[in-house]
C-alpha cells in the first residue's frame, strides 16, 4: 500500500539530495573535522559549508550558527544560558502554547527553581495576547521565549514585531522557529532575535540533529561543557554526517521556500475546502490568514480523534491527532484547549501538515477516507442523529 | 502509537452490535463528550431476567468501542445476576488485554452495564455517592477508591490511567493523592 504522508510537522522524509549528499560520509570520509590532518579536514570543509548554508537559510552569520543534537537541546541552550548571563533577574516569560520542550522546561524552573514564570495566553483563534505579553515585561525579566508557528494549528506569532519591542528593553529574546523554518521566510537581523531554535528533521534532514543561532557579542554559556567544538559553545565530537546533510536541507529550503507558498498552500486549502464542503460539523482551528501554508488543524464534532487516525491509517494515510508529542496522553492537547476550542471538537480535531511531495490525488484519498471515516464513526455516536450534534 | 492486541483492533474496525436497539428496556449511559469518553448501552431482557440482546453507542478512542463492543459480546445470554458479575478484567481480558493508560475504558463499560442493570431493575443508582474530587471527570472518592483496592493503584497516574480523574486541569491531584493514602493507611 501507497502512504500518504500528510505528518509533516511531526517530521519528514529526508530528500533524496539529503542522502545523497551524507553518503560518502558514512563510508570513506570518516575523519574527524578537528584534526590536524586534510583526511579530518575533508569533513572539516564540508562542516564549514553546510554551516554557510543554514546561517544562508535564515540570513545570519556562519559564526552564529550552533549544531546541537534536536530543536529541544536549542531550546533549553537558549533559556539556561540567558538565565546564566542573568543569575539576578528571575522573571522568564512564554506562552501557553509552546511546545513541551519549552513548555515543561518553564514548568521545571518554576517549580524547582523557583522562577516567577509568565504564559501568556492566546485567543481563541490562536493569537497571542500582546498587550499582556508587553505589560508583563519587567526590569527583572532574563528572557523572553515564543515560538515563531505553532505546530499544531500552524498559526504564525508576529515575532519580528515582538523581539523588537523586548530587545528593546534589554531583555534576550529567543524564539523556537522549528516550524516556521522553511515554511515561512526567516531573517534573523530584521526580526531582531537574539537566538533562535532550528530542527533538521522538520525539515528534510535527519532526526538528531538540531541548529542554535546566536547572535554575535551576546554572551553565552554552554549548555554542554567540553571540548572546544562550535568554538567552545558545545563540547562534543560533531554529528558530522547529519551535519552535511542539514546544510543541503537548508539550501533545499531555500529552493523550495516559494512552492510552500504556492502550491503546498493551495492543497492545504484544496484539501480545507474539501472537507468543510463535504462533511457537516466541522470547525477550522486557528488564525486562517496568519497561518503556515502547510498546516490544517480541523475539529469533527462528535467523534474522537484516535479512531479517525486507525481509520485513515487503514487507508495508508499518516495524518496527527493535536501533536505527536502528547499521543500518550488522553486529554485535548494544550494548545487547543488553551484557544478555548470546545470539547465537541477538540477530542475530533485531527492535523494533517503537507509538503511538496504530496499530490492533489493524495487529497482526493484523504477527503474521501474521511467522509467515510467520519460517517461510519458517527454511526455510532451517541452524540451524532439526523446529521447535527445532540 | 499505543499497542493494540489483535482482537482490540478487530473490535474496533468490526464493531458488533452498533447502534440504537429499539426495543431495548434497560439502557444505561455514561460518560460525556467533554470527557473524550461515553458509552450508551442498550439491554433486552426478557421475562427471565435473560438478556437476549445487547447494543452500543460509543464516543470514543479505539479501545473504547473495543471495550463496548466486547461487553455487548459478554453480556449476551447472561441474566441479569451474572452481568451484575461482570468486571473491567473481564472485558479487558476478553480483548487479550488493553494499554494501562486505556483501561478506564474498560471501566466505562462496566459502569454502564451496571446503570442498564439498575435501569431495567428500577432501581435508582445513587448519584454519585461519596464526595466529589474530580470535577473535570466528575469522580468521587469512594469510586477512586474502589479503583485503588480493585486493581491495585499505586499512583496518581495509576488512577487518571483508570478512571481519568486528574487528566483535565489537574487541580484536584492533591486530593487523589489523600485518598490514595488514606486507602494506604487503612492497609
Ligand atoms: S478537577 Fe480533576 S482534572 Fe480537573
Amino acid at each position: 500500500m501507497n502512504v500518504i504522508y500528510t505528518d509533516n510537522n511531526a517530521t519528514t522524509r529526508v530528500a533524496d539530495e539529503v542522502i545523497e549528499e551524507m553518503l560518502p560520509f558514512f563510508g570513506g570520509f570518516y575523519g574527524n573535522p578537528s584534526s590536524m590532518h586534510t583526511f579530518g579536514d575533508r569533513v572539516g570543509k564540508k562542516i564549514r559549508q553546510a554551516r554557510q548554508k543554514v546561517a544562508d537559510l535564515i540570513h545570519a552569520d556562519p559564526d552564529e550558527i550552533i549544531f546541537t543534537s534536536c530543536g529541544t537541546e536549542s531550546d533549553n541552550s537558549a533559556v539556561f544560558s540567558a538565565l546564566n548571563a542573568y543569575p539576578d533577574k528571575k522573571r522568564i516569560i512564554t506562552s501557553n502554547v509552546e511546545h513541551p520542550a519549552i513548555l515543561n522546561l518553564f514548568k521545571y524552573l518554576r517549580d524547582k527553581k523557583g522562577y516567577d514564570v509568565v504564559l501568556v495566553p492566546v485567543d481563541k483563534k490562536g493569537d497571542l495576547d500582546l498587550d499582556l505579553l508587553y505589560d508583563s515585561l519587567s526590569d527583572d525579566t532574563a528572557i523572553v521565549s515564543l515560538m515563531w508557528a505553532n505546530n499544531e494549528t500552524g498559526v504564525i506569532f508576529p515575532i519580528p514585531e515582538i523581539a523588537e519591542k523586548v530587545t528593546e528593553k534589554g531583555i534576550l529574546f529567543h524564539t523556537d522557529a522549528v516550524q516556521a523554518a522553511g515554511k515561512i521566510p526567516i531573517d534573523v537581523r530584521a526580526a531582531h532575535v537574539d537566538m533562535l531554535s532550528l530542527s533538521g528533521h522538520k525539515i528534510h534532514a535527519p532526526k538528531g540533529i538540531g541548529v542554535l543561532y546566536v547572535k554575535k557579542g551576546m554572551k553565552f554559556f554552554p549548555y554542554l561543557i567540553g571540548g572546544h567544538q562550535e568554538k567552545g559553545r558545545r563540547g562534543g565530537t560533531e554529528n558530522t554526517v547529519s551535519i552535511i546533510g542539514l546544510g543541503k536541507a537548508c539550501e533545499l529550503a531555500a529552493q523550495q521556500l516559494p512552492i510552500m507558498n504556492t502550491q503546498v498552500k493551495e492543497l492545504r486549502d484544496y484539501l480545507q475546502s474539501q472537507l468543510l464542503e463535504k462533511i457537516p460539523g466541522v470547525s477550522v482551528n486557528g488564525d486562517l490568514e496568519n497561518r503556515l501554508p502547510n498546516t490544517l488543524s480541523i475539529g469533527f464534532d462528535a467523534v474522537e480523534g484516535e479512531s479517525i487516525l486507525l481509520m485513515l491509517d487503514k487507508e495508508g494515510i499518516c495524518a496527527s491527532s493535536g501533536s505527536a508529542c502528547t499521543s500518550g496522553s488522553l486529554d485535548p492537547s494544550h494548545v487547543l484547549m488553551a484557544m478555548e476550542v470546545p470539547f465537541k471538537s477538540a477530542h475530533g480535531t485531527i492535523r494533517f501538515s503537507l509538503s511538496h511531495y504530496n499530490t492533489k490525488e493524495e487529497m482526493d484519498h484523504i477527503v474521501k477516507t474521511m467522509v467515510s471515516a467520519i460517517e461510519t464513526l458517527r454511526a455510532m455516536s451517541p452524540f451524532w442523529k439526523d446529521g447535527k450534534l445532540v | 502509537m499505543w499497542e493494540y492486541t489483535d482482537k482490540v483492533k478487530d473490535h474496533f474496525m468490526h464493531p458488533r452490535n452498533v447502534g440504537e436497539l429499539k426495543d431495548a428496556n434497560a439502557v444505561g449511559e455514561t460518560g460525556s463528550l467533554n470527557c473524550g469518553d461515553a458509552l450508551k448501552l442498550f439491554l433486552k431482557v426478557d421475562e427471565n431476567e435473560r438478556i437476549v440482546d445487547a447494543s452500543f453507542m460509543t464516543f470514543g478512542c479505539a479501545s473504547a468501542v473495543a471495550s463496548s463492543s466486547a461487553l455487548t459480546e459478554i453480556v449476551k445470554g447472561m441474566t441479569l445476576d451474572e452481568a451484575a458479575k461482570v468486571t473491567n478484567g473481564d472485558i479487558a481480558d476478553y480483548l487479550g488485554g488493553l494499554p494501562k493508560e486505556k483501561m478506564h475504558c474498560s471501566v466505562m463499560g462496566k459502569s454502564a452495564l451496571q446503570k442498564a442493570i439498575a435501569d431495567y431493575r428500577g432501581i435508582q443508582i445513587m448519584e454519585k455517592p461519596g464526595e466529589m474530587v474530580c470535577e473535570c471527570f466528575e469522580v468521587t472518592d469512594l469510586e477512586i477508591i474502589d479503583a485503588v483496592k480493585a486493581n491495585g493503584l499505586e499512583t496518581t497516574e495509576d488512577v487518571t490511567n483508570y478512571l481519568k480523574a486528574g487528566g483535565g486541569c489537574g487541580k484536584c491531584l492533591d486530593r487523589i493523592e489523600e485518598v490514595i493514602a488514606s486507602v494506604k493507611a487503612e492497609g
